[in-house]
Formats: structure tokens, C-alpha cells, sequence
């Protein structure tokens, strides 16, 4: 498998130390539907040394219903969590889940930009925020503070079968002067921590395409056809898997598939992981620890050639040796053709 | 001392918002001043007219003019005092127009202000001493940078006016963009073949020396008296001997050299012509791919040449040239389209850019003017054409119009459908900018005869699908997505500056905005003059421009030169740095810190060493002054004593 080329540098830590403790936001999401992402996600951050705690008496981030109504309302509610963590003493949060993610930035983001929407925000507060917390995404923590480095050297098991692809969804990177994390069009961070963990990694021109998120309800038939383009253009592009950041991607990727099936004529049969699954998986945990019987669709299969470090190295060596034999023999014959010109 | 002060109303422009009345009157109260008044329009013919009668009649002899900026009439008012037998020395002017009127609401606030400016002028010419320009040779030589449609114009009109010329075209031939061309619009004539005479003329004028494969390593002097050292680099190629012939370009085994003449749409040999109508048509090594470089042995072209012209030790030369002016010609760049990664550009071979597709047009191109996909040189049957791709995004940083898009882009379609009968195009477009002569009719064309599909909307995504290339983008006109199955995209990619632009701008002392197009000296009506006395510009350096425009650019620029060098000799500035021989303690730290090098030491007839200003190279910039640590050397006209009468001024009030 190729692996891709990435076009944009992240910036990305050198050392592989961290050394201080963040706030873990988990959000609603990872304590119900998405139970899956958090405990993966704890079970990797905890391999990477990454300390973390929750906030005491954390509530609701407000996701999408309330800046449809209220903005300051809807920056109050985030503002809250944020408030708590900065009390604590602690200055950057991991948000798991990129709708909370987005509304704790945006929060940060219009208080910082306007003293008036700050002191209209602060009014409806117990205590007043004062911007002292950075919110960052799962994937922003383990590229930007832990480092691909660091995760390379916790890999300990290879996964040859699987062939992922990594899949962002709308707001992880968007929109760019709220994220202030990776391309907004081309995200690659994903592509580079799978790839970091020896994970074969698909060229994946959907990674961006709508899910159709939270319309699953109102709008079944809408997020039927949208899922469905996404499936198959994973399945085009030669995965085998699909790697997600966002639970609202994941449900309606995995369990909605039954549903696209049925409705579009298709007959996918393709896990949604999240990335943090897979990381889990590398760094040699069993599918139980990494919860992955919770997935709809099992991606059991994919994982029953699991090798060590050790023996995919030594399979990798006997390869290369195959293919400088093979090398040699054309170069030999490159140079004859050299002398027959001559 | 008699000053005189004028104050201009500039129609509404001044006395809008500042009390003209107001400031002649305490004007009037100044010491020294001995005639002050307001005037409707100074610097019209009465207005001048105003200021030699009054010289006379009150025997001014320093004269203050408080109106726009000394950039627009300093040199008038100059000229005016000098034929009323003024020093045009003697002249100071406020500006309390750009300064004060312009920017300014508040009328009491604008008029003191303006009041504040005029005595500082007053201050300051009461200081001046009377200072007299001397004159220098001009060396008629021209150099013009860059061998493109622009460069070969201005080079051709210097040439054929009896200037010699000296072109230094940086890629192995010249001819530029247009040479790449496959056919113009809105003609659709052959560009080479229009182009091709002109090619040849260059190479065979007697009067111009053409250094290509060359680049400015440095430009040291002035305007009428230029040093140019030029980089000729290395071709592993004795040129002199060269004949063209082409035979090492078909037996070298290196088969995978990137092509920049054909912007890598297809490898081409280590060793190369870029193109058959190229001029000069030498042969180049590329020592990325050589195999004797890059493996130490090979040496196949060597043994292959008829003329044995190859030399593998050749070596980077410099050369100095003589000039008195410059014409800038260095063209433009188009956008890396891995920039554009939600078009997939870079990632997909059959999204293309219009330029590489120009060389699939093209009958002396990679596929003998055949149209195939880069992927699988099959014939493509439905192309989607992209304009705007790059241009017009502010998210990008390129804020810009990239000019003649829509152009090339309707004569693409066009093209398209005379190769391939069968093929449909289709081109998202967000607005057809079709301004030129024959032009718009030219777009209405592509679309009513030739059945191109025009889309009025922005690409949001292109994304493969099997052998096909999947462009979605939303039809605004019907409000509706698309989605078009394309079996090859060409992407209108946006127009940029040189990477290296701003670096030959320093080298040149000229400015540049933030796109890293040359700034021209007036947008209007001095297009083709920088704000550096000597050089010029002509063509896409200064903005994206298309062929018409870029000749027309050409020819301007050519015109300027034979008008400056139409005199013998040209009137130094003098308003230049001096040295006080008898307080300089030879400490020469103005030498270090001269960005002209134009001082050096000299020893004086005591053995002491002192600073020495070279009145000609010297540009008036100031830096040596506070450097000075004993005030020693001085800038005429700035000295430190007129700039502390009008702080003076200013403080006392």
C-alpha cells in the first residue's frame, strides 16, 4: 500500500513529553451513544502519559440547539465548563467530541473578540470566565502536545488488513479561524497519527463530505443518500474501515448502514472505528479493553491477522530483501540498455 | 530674509475643511514672512504666474507653498521660482492637503493644524542654503530583464531606436509564457508563429546581446551610470559550439527529467532543447538527472556529439555589463495547485492546470498536440474547465482578478472542440471577465458555436470515481448543486508573483505590493516608471496582464528609455550626503552602514582619513546622518539645523 503524501506540515511535538494535566471534557455523547470513544480514548491517553481530569460538576457544552436560539445563552452554557477548569488551575481541555469542541472554541473565541458579548456572558454566570482555558480536540492533543514520535513508540502490534479511511467530518477543522487546527479542506492530522501507529492509511477524498448529521431524525431519507456517498466512496477508495473523531459521523456511518442498505440497494458491510479504537488496538489492548463490541458492524475480521512489532519487521526485512533482488536485476539490466544506446 | 507663503484652496479639495483666509492671516504674524495669501488653484498657469509677480514686487526671496504633496508639484513650484531667479532651493512646501484637509473633519482643528504646518515650512526655508545640481554622462546601454513577449518588445524597440541592449533571459530560450502557447485570443492565431519572428529578430539583432540561461547577480549604481554583474550559468553545454543538432537529447538514457518548459506534463532527457522553435536552440544539461552527476558515469552525450560541445567541469560565470537603465520584465508565476487541495490538484493526474493543458494543445507539445489524460492517454471526451481557481479567494491570500482566465479558458473550449468533435465542455465560471477588444464576442462564441457549457458558480470539491473525476459545484443561476462526471479538469489557476520577486525588487530598489507585483509610480498616468529613476516596467511583473497589454507595456517602457537618453547628460540631485571634512573623526562607520556604497575613505593631505561622499551614486537616503556620532556628514537640504528649525517651530507654539 502506498501511503499518502501529505501536503501541508503540522506542527507537531519533538519530544514526546507532557508534561502538564488537561481538563477532559467528555460531553454527553461519550457517556451514552459514544461510550466506545471514551473509554478508548482514556485507555490511550493513559498509554501516551497524557494526565487528565474531569471537571467537577460539568454540564452542558449547549452544542447545536442553543446558538439557534440564544448566542449569549449558548456561550453561557460553555463558558461554565470552561469557568470550573479554570478554577481548577488547569489551562487546556481535550473536548473529544468536535461539537463540543466547537462550542467551547467559539465560546473562547466571540468573548475574547468582544468585551461587551464577554460581560453579557459573564452576567449569567456564578463565576466570571476570564479566557484562561484552551480548548483542543483529541486528535490537536496527540499531534500537537504528545507527538507522532511518542505514539510510534508505544505501537506494539501491526493490523496488515486494515486499510482505513480517515474520515473528519464537517467541523473538526472548520471553520479555520475557530479551529486554528490543520488544513480546513485537506485535514491530514488523522492520516498522520493512523499512520505514526503503522496503520495503512486510504486517500480518502470524502473526508470532509456531510454525514448529515443531526438531521438522522427529521430528515431520515437525506441522511440515508449522504451516508450512503460516503460509504462508497470509502469502499472506492480501497478501504476496508472507517476512522472517525466525532460520534455523530460514527452513528449515523455505523448504525444508520442497516438503514442505507435497505433504502439505497447497497450491501455495506464496512466497521466505523473511532481512531482511538485502532490507536487502542496498536498499542496492543484487546478489543474488549477498547470497547469495541460496541461497534454495530464488527470489524472482528479485519482484526484476526494481528502480528507483533517484531514479526512485521521481520516480514517487512524478508520483503525488501525480495525486492532489492529484484531491484538489482533492473538496474543491471537499465545499464545494459545504457551500453546498447551507446 | 523675505518669505512669501501661498495658500492653495485646491478648489474644495483644502478650503473644504481648513480656513485658508484664516491660516494666510496668522501667517502674516510669523517673523520674516513678507507677504502671505490664498490663492483658488496655485499651481495652475495664473496661480504660478501669482508667485513670479509677487518675487518681484515684494522681493520675496524664500517661498513657501502650503498645498498637496511635495510629490505632485514640488518640481512645478521649483521650476516657477527658478524663472523668477530664485535658487529652486529656496522653495518649501506644506502639505496641508494629504497631511491635513484629506484626512481630517474637524475645520478648527484642520486649520490649526495647517497653521502648525505652514510655519514649520516657514522655519525651515528661512534654513535653506541655495544648492546647484551638476551633471553626468549617461551610458546609453540598456539592460532589460526577462525574455518574454514584454522583455523581447521593450529589448526590439530599444534596439531598432539605436540603443544597444543587453537581455538576460534566466530559462535556456527565450520567449517566455507565450511561447508556451498553443494559439491567442481572441484570433486564435498560432502564438509561436507570432511569436517566432520576434524570437528570431532578438537573436540576430546586431545591436542586442542576449545572455540566456543568465540572472542578475547584482546591480550596483544609478540612474544613467548602471554596473550589472550577471550570473551565467552553468549548461555543461559550450554553447559556442552547439549546433542544435538534438542527437544528445535522443540517445540520453535519462529519460524522467522534470520539463519545466512543458510544466511537467510529460519527462523529458537530462540533457535538453526546451522547445524546436527555442532561441537560442542549445542544448542544456539538467544535473538533477544527469547521470553522469547523479551515478558519476554515463558520458553518453559527450561521446554522441558531433561538435564534442559537452563539458561536465563547466562552472557558474559572472559578467559585468554597463548601463544607464533598466527594463523590468520578469513575468509571472501561476499558483502551485497543491495549494488548491479540495480541487485535488497535485493529487489527481487528470486535474490539470491551463497551462499544462496549453501543452497538450500544442503541436510541438508531449503528445504532438493530441489531447489525452494524463492518467491513461486516453482521449478525454468531457472536460470541465475551473476559472477562478485560486484567483478571487481572499482565503488563500490572493484577493486579485488574475486577469486573462476567462480568456484562455473560452479559447480552451474552443480548441477543444476543434480537436475532439465529439467532446462536450463545460466551464464553472464566477463572473466572465471578457473587457478586450473582440473579446466578449469571442466568449459568446465558445458558448452560441461551439456548445460550451457555461456554469455560473464556484467548485466546491473534485474527487475521483472510478477512471472518472467527479466536480461538484453549485449552479447559482438555478440555485441547484452539480455534480459533472469529467473525464479531465482544467484548473484556471491564479497568477502570482515570482517566488523570487521580491528579492530582484530589493536588488533593484524598487517597492512591491503585498502580492509581490512591482509597484508602478502612478497607477494612472506613470504606468511603466518606478519610483527609482531609471527603471522601468513592462508587463505581468507589475500585475497579471495579457498579451496585448504586455507588448503595448513593451513598447511604453522602450519609449521612456530612448526619452531619457535622448539628452547627453542628466542633472545630478543635489540633495545629497556631505562631509564636514573638519569634524570627521574618520571613525567611518557611515562607510559600514551606506546601503549604496557610496562613501568611502580618503586621506587628506595631513595623513588624517576622513569620510568621502561619491556625489553620483549617493540616493539622498539619510542613513549615514544618524550614524554620524559628531554630525560630520550631512544630507543637503535635510541638515540637522533645518530639521530642528522645524521642530523648533513646532515646539514653540
Amino acid at each position: 500500500m502506498k501511503w499518502q503524501k501529505f501536503s501541508k506540515d503540522l506542527k507537531e511535538n519533538q519530544t514526546g513529553m507532557v508534561e502538564k494535566e488537561y481538563g477532559y471534557y467528555a460531553g454527553c455523547s461519550l457517556e451514552g451513544t459514544a461510550s466506545e470513544y471514551d473509554t478508548s480514548l482514556r485507555v490511550v491517553l493513559n498509554t501516551l502519559g497524557v494526565k487528565f481530569r474531569e471537571p467537577d460538576d460539568w454540564s452542558c457544552c449547549g452544542s447545536t440547539p442553543a446558538h439557534t436560539v440564544d448566542h449569549v445563552l449558548a456561550a453561557a452554557l460553555a463558558a461554565r465548563n470552561l469557568s470550573i477548569v479554570e478554577k481548577s488551575g488547569l489551562d487546556t481541555i481535550i473536548a473529544p467530541c468536535p461539537s463540543c469542541m466547537t462550542v467551547l472554541k467559539k465560546a473562547q473565541y466571540n468573548m475574547k473578540g468582544s468585551d461587551d458579548f464577554a460581560a453579557k456572558v459573564n452576567q449569567l454566570l456564578d463565576e466570571p470566565y476570564n479566557l484562561g482555558v484552551e480548548t483542543k480536540s483529541a486528535l490537536q492533543i496527540l499531534l500537537e502536545d504528545v507527538g507522532l514520535e511518542a505514539i510510534e513508540k508505544k505501537v506494539t502490534h501491526i493490523f496488515p488488513d486494515l486499510k482505513v479511511a480517515p474520515y473528519y467530518g464537517c467541523i473538526l477543522t472548520r471553520p479555520p479561524q475557530l479551529a486554528q487546527f490543520d488544513d480546513p479542506e485537506n485535514p491530514v492530522s488523522m492520516d498522520k497519527i493512523l499512520s505514526a501507529a503503522k496503520i495503512n492509511v486510504c486517500d480518502f477524498a470524502f473526508k470532509l463530505e456531510c454525514c448529515g448529521a443531526a438531521f438522522g431524525v427529521p430528515k431520515r431519507d437525506m441522511v440515508n443518500r449522504l451516508t450512503y456517498k460516503v460509504l462508497s466512496m470509502a469502499i472506492d477508495a480501497g478501504a476496508n474501515c472507517i476512522a472517525v473523531a466525532c460520534p455523530l459521523c460514527q452513528q449515523n456511518l455505523d448504525l444508520r448502514q442497516e438503514q442505507v442498505n435497505r433504502t439505497m440497494g447497497s450491501s455495506f458491510n464496512i466497521p466505523v472505528l473511532y481512531f482511538s479504537q485502532i490507536l487502542g488496538l496498536a498499542f496492543g489492548f484487546s478489543p474488549k479493553e477498547v470497547a469495541l463490541d460496541k461497534l454495530v458492524v464488527g470489524a472482528d475480521n479485519l482484526l484476526k491477522n494481528r502480528l507483533t512489532v517484531e514479526e512485521w519487521e521481520k516480514m517487512r526485512e524478508a520483503e525488501a530483501q525480495a525486492k532489492k533482488q529484484k531491484g538489482k536485476k533492473a538496474i543491471e539490466k537499465d545499464e545494459q540498455s545504457t551500453e546498447e544506446t551507446e | 530674509m523675505r518669505v512669501g507663503v501661498f495658500i492653495c484652496h485646491c478648489g474644495n479639495n483644502i478650503a473644504g475643511t481648513v480656513d485658508v483666509a484664516k491660516v494666510a492671516e496668522e501667517t502674516r504674524k510669523i517673523p520674516g514672512v513678507a507677504y502671505a495669501t490664498t490663492y483658488m488653484y496655485t499651481c495652475s498657469e495664473p496661480g504660478q504666474e501669482e508667485i513670479k509677480e509677487a518675487i518681484k514686487r515684494e522681493k520675496l526671496d524664500r517661498i513657501v507653498v502650503a498645498a498637496c504633496s511635495p510629490r505632485m508639484h514640488e518640481l512645478t513650484f521649483r521650476r516657477t521660482i527658478e524663472k523668477a531667479g530664485l535658487n529652486r532651493y529656496f522653495f518649501e512646501m506644506a502639505n496641508i492637503r494629504e497631511h491635513v484637509s484629506w484626512i481630517g473633519e474637524n475645520r478648527e482643528l484642520n486649520t490649526k493644524k495647517a497653521i502648525e504646518a505652514v510655519r514649520m515650512a516657514v522655519a525651515k526655508v528661512m534654513q535653506n542654503k541655495p544648492l546647484y545640481s551638476s551633471s553626468f554622462k549617461i551610458n546609453k546601454r540598456v539592460l532589460v530583464i526577462g525574455g518574454g513577449v514584454a522583455g523581447m518588445q521593450a529589448a526590439l524597440d530599444c534596439a531598432d531606436g539605436g540603443l544597444e541592449v543587453v537581455l538576460v533571459e534566466k530559462s535556456p530560450s527565450v520567449g517566455g509564457m507565450m511561447a508556451r502557447l498553443d494559439k491567442t485570443f481572441p484570433t486564435v492565431d498560432c502564438s509561436i508563429c507570432i511569436l517566432g519572428p520576434k524570437m528570431v529578430d532578438v537573436a540576430q539583432h546586431e545591436k542586442i546581446k542576449l545572455y540566456a540561461f543568465s540572472e542578475i547577480e547584482d546591480i550596483k549604481g544609478y540612474v544613467g551610470n548602471y554596473q550589472i554583474k550577471i550570473k551565467k550559468k552553468a549548461t555543461y553545454v559550450d554553447w559556442s559550439k552547439c549546433t542544435g543538432c538534438g542527437a544528445c537529447m535522443e540517445k540520453c538514457p535519462s529519460k524522467n527529467a522534470y520539463d519545466a518548459f512543458n510544466f511537467g506534463v510529460a519527462p523529458t532527457r537530462a540533457i535538453n532543447i526546451p522547445f524546436p522553435q527555442a532561441i537560442p536552440k542549445k542544448a542544456k544539461i539538467d544535473p538533477k538527472y544527469c547521470r553522469q552527476f547523479t551515478k558519476g558515469k554515463c558520458g553518453v552525450c559527450a561521446k554522441i556529439c558531433p561538435t564534442k560541445a559537452i563539458n561536465y567541469e563547466m562552472v557558474d560565470e559572472i559578467v559585468t555589463e554597463e548601463v544607464g537603465a533598466i527594463i523590468v520584465a520578469t513575468g509571472y508565476s501561476l499558483i502551485d495547485m497543491e495549494k488548491l487541495p479540495e480541487y485535488g490538484g497535485g493529487k489527481y493526474p487528470d486535474v490539470i492546470s491551463g497551462i499544462q493543458y496549453e501543452r497538450l494543445l500544442n503541436a510541438s507539445g508531449p503528445t504532438a498536440g493530441h489531447i489525452v489524460r494524463p492518467s491513461d492517454h486516453e482521449e478525454p471526451k468531457t472536460i470541465v474547465f475551473v476559472s477562478c481557481a485560486g484567483s478571487r479567494d481572499k482565503s488563500i491570500g490572493i484577493p486579485y482578478c488574475s486577469n486573462f482566465c476567462c480568456m484562455y479558458i473560452a479559447k480552451q473550449a474552443i480548441l477543444t472542440k476543434d480537436h475532439i468533435p465529439d467532446s462536450q465542455s463545460y466551464v464553472f465560471y464566477m463572473d466572465i471577465r471578457s473587457p478586450g477588444k473582440g473579446y466578449d464576442e469571442f466568449t459568446r462564441r465558445a458558448q452560441e458555436e461551439y456548445g460550451v457549457h457555461y456554469i455560473r458558480g464556484r467548485v466546491s470539491r473534485i474527487y475521483p470515481k472510478g477512471k472518472k473525476m467527479v466536480v461538484r459545484g453549485a449552479d447559482t443561476l438555478l440555485g441547484t448543486q452539480v455534480e459533472i462526471e469529467a473525464d479531465l479538469v482544467v484548473l484556471g489557476t491564479a497568477v502570482v508573483a515570482n517566488s523570487d520577486a521580491a528579492h530582484m525588487a530589493e536588488k533593484l530598489h524598487i517597492s512591491y505590493d503585498t502580492s509581490g507585483f512591482y509597484v508602478e509610480s502612478h497607477p494612472k498616468l506613470r504606468p511603466v516608471e518606478t519610483n527609482t529613476s531609471g527603471v522601468f516596467l513592462a508587463g505581468a511583473c507589475q500585475g497579471p496582464k495579457d498579451i496585448p497589454a504586455s507588448v503595448g507595456q513593451g513598447s511604453a517602457a522602450a519609449s521612456k528609455v530612448q526619452a531619457l537618453f535622448s539628452k547627453d547628460m542628466l542633472e545630478s540631485d543635489p540633495a545629497i550626503a556631505r562631509v564636514n571634512i573638519n569634524t570627521c573623526v574618520g571613525c567611518l562607520k557611515c562607510v559600514s552602514t551606506c546601503p549604496f556604497q557610496a562613501i568611502k575613505d580618503k586621506e587628506l593631505k595631513d595623513g588624517r582619513v576622513v569620510a568621502d561622499v561619491i556625489e553620483t551614486v549617493c540616493a539622498g537616503c539619510g542613513v549615514c546622518t544618524s550614524t554620524c556620532p559628531c554630525g560630520a556628514i550631512q544630507l543637503q537640504h535635510f541638515t540637522d539645523n533645518q530639521l530642528l528649525a522645524e521642530v523648533n517651530a513646532l515646539c514653540q507654539m
